[in-house]
């Protein structure tokens, strides 16, 4: 028994070191030749949404949504997205009417057959910008920009072991804005020595799948003007428009934690309760 | 369904009426009021109620969820958004089904471990743990299914890969598959059939779980000293004794399950499947849901032929066989004793099973390269030695500790005189903890 267990010990030690020499490797990864990506993580952001008590700074969903129509929506779809749920940024109606208004959209067949383009209303969503796909591509070097409605949930960078454990306790959930943030801010820095970057692709050590991507830096600073007073930055522009798209991807977020704050008050009562009739069922037994 | 001798006597003339012609109410009172249970059951014994409770669960909201859903490639991911976006409490619903699939998970293997733990595999429980092993079986089918509707880029990548597994079978493993996907890739008819299956299967769940239920209620449960129950002081009355523990295990599972919804629903779940299905691009890493990734990386751990056999089939093999194992258990363990709570060197080599199995999920979501390959091959030897050596083995060799002569015997050395034995003795004593 004695030899099991010095056996099992070398063999737990085995483990940890193979362990540690795999984290090490995939850490240690040449500069000019990664293989690893993202190059560099994006930094954790405060986000107003966070957290157990999170909501969305309607005037910071505002100005995201302005950077949105002034910049991304030249090559961004967000095709999930209707203009009536506008009224969640703290639009009225008759705003949201007006906005929806300066689209186009293509309808029909009219009672002749034919298809007519008319101005969008608030059932519409967000037209794209491209007839299809391959009209996308063709435009933007072979690269489909993403459609945008659920770009905030479908982006995030694998935080690793330990933190992914903590992330359960702090409720970290904004991968997405924090990625999105990371990347347009990103643009500025230069390839290390020796770094061959692909034709027609930028640098980028925040981009989640490779070194590059097609995408050129899409917006500068004093770009969007707001009319609020809020700074004309890239920073700022990145961190209305990520709030914006997290919005886009979760609408329902702010329901969705006020609802869990009632249901987690409610059960924990419950369950002291339950615990409290428990306790006095079994009183008299051994158990 | 409790041993035959039953203490149902129906008070009103429907009562007696219903009892005459179709005895339901009796069965119910006989499995779930006056049914026997040892009274020194854990925790860890709340589990089986709390699966029956995710079963349901899981089928009510999937009802609804079907009501809103389209199952068509061109449809389904945008059928998916409106209900998360347009249909009432649609977000509720659909992240009550996702992550209520991985709390369901969560409880069968705390529910196996259990198993495990105290020898609730031995006889004359080997039927009883079979059928386990096929709900288990039936539930990962159901999983894998339903992760494929939402028709993001995992659902499809994930049908695509785990669906080639079949192809490694030799002569009729491109049959299988192509039955599988109802054509040559993943597609519209593979969609179809997947929808098809995954409303069915829930339903087969619960078929073979009355089957469980009815097994564990003519054998009587197991309990943590493995002792059988030999006298009426050994139990307790189902109702309430069993059920209040229940009802505190269900609601405080429901606790960890509401947390997770309310303000983590996407922790559990992969970003690529936010973004729709595309046959045209490979995501960087393929990853299966969570719950199947020790399996993954003995899939993956198979990297080199073993004689006839190549790396691909050797992997297929030995994953189905690391399922497949489990069936074997009741057999596999030649110990006299059930309980690791008397089996000091069970116990150990248990747990560092339980952290391997950890283990082994973490290096299934890594890529399979470099010292990942060599990691989970360390680690697929040591689950298979688990069953296959150290069971059979360690049931020969081990000398087990002093067990007690009955259930009220172990129970009243660990209370040491605190309250009377018998639940319907002196009624003025003092409580006994938790």
């Amino acid at each position: 028994m004695k030899k099991i267990l010095n056996g099992l010990a070398a063999f737990g030690l085995v483990m940890a070191g193979t362990f540690g020499a795999a984290l090490a490797a995939e850490e240690g990864h040449n500069a000019a030749e990664p293989t690893h990506f993202p190059i560099l993580h994006p930094a954790q952001e405060k986000w107003t949404f966070a957290g157990p008590f999170g909501t969305y700074d309607r005037a910071q969903l505002q100005r995201g949504l302005k950077v949105y129509k002034e910049v991304c929506s030249a090559c961004h779809s967000m095709n999930l997205v209707a203009f009536r749920t506008l009224q969640d940024l703290g639009y009225s109606e008759a705003q949201v009417k007006a906005f929806a208004a300066e689209y186009e959209v293509q309808d029909g067949p009219n009672a002749e057959g034919e298809m007519f383009t008319r101005k969008a209303t608030p059932n519409d969503h967000f037209p794209s910008p491209f007839a299809n796909d391959a009209a996308a591509a063709a435009a933007n070097n072979g690269a489909v920009p993403p459609d945008m409605s659920l770009l905030a949930k479908a982006r995030s960078v694998e935080r690793g072991f330990p933190t992914f454990i903590f992330d359960i306790f702090t409720q970290y959930a904004e991968g997405g804005p924090d990625y999105i943030h990371a990347l347009l801010n990103g643009y500025d820095q230069q390839p290390p020595a020796g770094m061959e970057i692909a034709e027609g692709t930028h640098y980028n050590p925040y981009f989640i799948n490779g070194k590059s991507l097609a995408m050129a830096k899409p917006i500068s600073d004093g770009q969007v003007t707001y009319d609020d007073g809020a700074p004309q930055t890239v920073d700022q522009y990145s961190r209305d428009v990520a709030a914006f798209l997290m919005w886009a991807a979760e609408p329902h977020l702010e329901i969705r934690k006020q609802t869990g704050f009632r249901v987690m008050v409610f059960m924990l009562l419950f369950a002291g309760l339950i615990y409290l009739t428990k306790r006095k069922v079994w009183a008299n037994v051994a158990h | 369904m409790s041993g035959g001798h039953s203490t149902y006597s129906p008070k009103t003339g429907l009562g007696r009426w219903m009892d005459a012609r179709m005895p339901l109410p009796r069965l119910v009172h006989d499995s779930f009021v006056s049914y026997p249970v040892p009274r020194n059951l854990n925790y860890a014994y709340t589990f089986g109620g709390i699966l029956s409770l995710m079963l349901a669960a899981q089928i009510l909201t999937g009802i609804v969820l079907a009501m809103h859903y389209a199952n068509d490639t061109s449809l389904a991911f945008q059928s998916v958004e409106k209900i998360m976006r347009d249909v009432n409490s649609g977000w509720l619903l659909r992240y009550l089904h996702s992550n209520g699939a991985s709390m369901f998970f969560i409880a069968v293997y705390v529910h196996i471990m259990r198993g495990l733990y105290y020898g609730s595999y031995k006889a004359p429980r080997e039927l009883l743990w079979i059928l386990g092993c096929i709900i288990y079986l039936l539930m990962m089918a159901t999983g894998f299914m339903g992760y494929v509707l939402p028709w993001g880029q995992m659902s499809f990548w994930g049908a695509t890969v785990i669906t080639g597994f079949f192809t490694a079978i030799p002569v009729v493993g491109d049959w299988i598959q192509q039955l599988l996907l109802g054509g040559f890739s993943v597609d519209n008819p593979t969609l179809n059939r997947f929808f098809a299956l995954h409303y069915l299967l829930p339903f087969m769940i619960a078929g073979v779980v009355v089957l469980h239920v009815w097994a564990l209620h003519v054998v009587g449960q197991t309990n943590p000293t493995g002792i059988e129950v030999k006298s009426k002081t050994d139990v307790v009355a189902f109702t309430p004794y069993a059920t209040i523990k229940d009802a505190f295990g269900m609601i405080v599972f429901g606790l960890v399950f509401a947390y997770f919804v309310f303000y983590i629903p996407n922790y559990l779940g992969h970003p690529d499947n936010y973004i729709q299905a595309n046959s045209l691009k490979t995501p960087a890493h393929i990853v299966p849901e969570w719950y199947y990734l020790p399996f993954y990386a003995i899939l993956r751990a198979i990297t080199f032929n073993i004689g006839p056999i190549d790396s691909k089939l050797g992997g297929v093999l030995a994953m189905f066989g690391s399922i497949a194992v489990l069936f074997f258990v009741p057999w596999l363990d030649t110990s006299k004793v059930r309980s690791a709570a008397y089996r000091p060197w069970y116990k150990l080599f248990f747990w560092l099973f339980v952290v391997n199995a950890i283990f082994l999920g973490w290096l299934g979501s890594r890529p399979a390269e470099g010292t990942y390959v060599a990691l989970a091959q360390m680690s697929t030897l040591y689950y298979f030695a688990f069953f296959l050596i150290i069971m059979p083995v360690l049931g020969l060799i081990e000398t087990p500790r002093r067990l007690p002569n009955s259930i009220t015997e172990a129970v009243l050395e660990k209370n040491k005189g605190g309250a009377p034995v018998h639940p319907t003795g002196a009624t003025a004593s003092p409580e006994t903890k938790g």
